[in-house]
């Protein structure tokens, strides 16, 4: 069984952000997915939604439903992380005041995909964009 | 405890009374930080926080929390409220603070 769900996500778009999420959870509940990993999945997906809205010029998410596991998959094009083992410390952010004040930019989004998935996978280029891939098991 | 029970108490009002408030209310939770909420809240939560935009839904909706309460008489932007009817998700507001919200709810045995 192969099924594929994208959503594109626009750069401080904070108002319909979390909806491509949501549809994820839907999609998955309705396909009997188990609850943790509808969990681990819904939180890595608000995490991407967000990053995209607040750091991105512009993306994508996407979830591909495959035999046994789930691939999600968070590209935009941007500014790039020039030091990703630093993006990736808990508490590091480069969010601005606007976007702190309503509560993001805690350093924890990278953190947060990564804790959730089974296996996390990025890369950016500076200048040209980022890419986040994710596989979680679905196999009880 | 359900969100109904809550709800019936003077010091707070639910500002969205026609989703439904039979949820129950399992464990508390306060915290400002979306990050920090969605790595550590869990399902059936009472969420007490002072930020009042609507993605504070989609944090409470995919944790499946049972409800939002909003303290210190803070106002909800109104995309939020229409957000959290379409969503199902209670919006509760209340003059006490986060800590005297955590008390009542200690009180209620969560």
């Amino acid at each position: 069984m192969t099924y594929e769900l994208k959503f594109d996500v626009e750069r401080g778009d904070f108002e319909t952000a979390g909806l491509a999420s949501r549809k994820i959870k839907k999609t998955l509940q309705q396909l009997g997915i188990n609850n943790k990993t509808i969990r681990q999945v819904s939180i890595a997906g608000y995490e991407g939604e967000m990053n995209l809205a607040i750091h991105s010029d512009g993306g994508y998410i996407s979830l591909m439903v495959l035999d046994g596991e789930l691939v999600l998959v968070i590209e935009d094009t941007g500014p790039g992380i020039p030091d990703i083992a630093l993006a990736m410390q808990e508490g590091y952010s480069t969010a601005g005041d606007e976007v702190r004040e309503m509560g993001f930019g805690a350093g924890m989004g990278l953190p947060n995909m990564r804790n959730n998935s089974d296996a996390f996978e990025i890369n950016s280029e500076p200048g040209v964009g980022t890419r986040i891939e994710m596989h979680f098991n679905t196999k009880t | 405890m359900k969100v109904s029970d809550l709800c019936k108490k003077d010091e707070f009002t639910c500002l969205n009374p026609e989703v439904g408030l039979d949820g129950e209310i399992l464990n508390g939770y306060a915290g400002d930080l979306l990050s920090w909420v969605m790595a550590n809240a869990k399902a059936g939560s009472a969420w007490v926080t002072i930020q009042t935009h609507v993605n504070i839904v989609a944090v409470a909706t995919l944790l499946e929390m049972a409800c939002i309460i909003i303290p210190e008489g803070a106002e909800i932007e109104e995309s939020a409220l229409e957000r959290a009817i379409l969503e199902d998700v209670p919006i509760i507001a209340t003059k006490l603070n986060a800590y005297e919200v955590c008390r009542v709810l200690a009180k209620a045995g969560i």
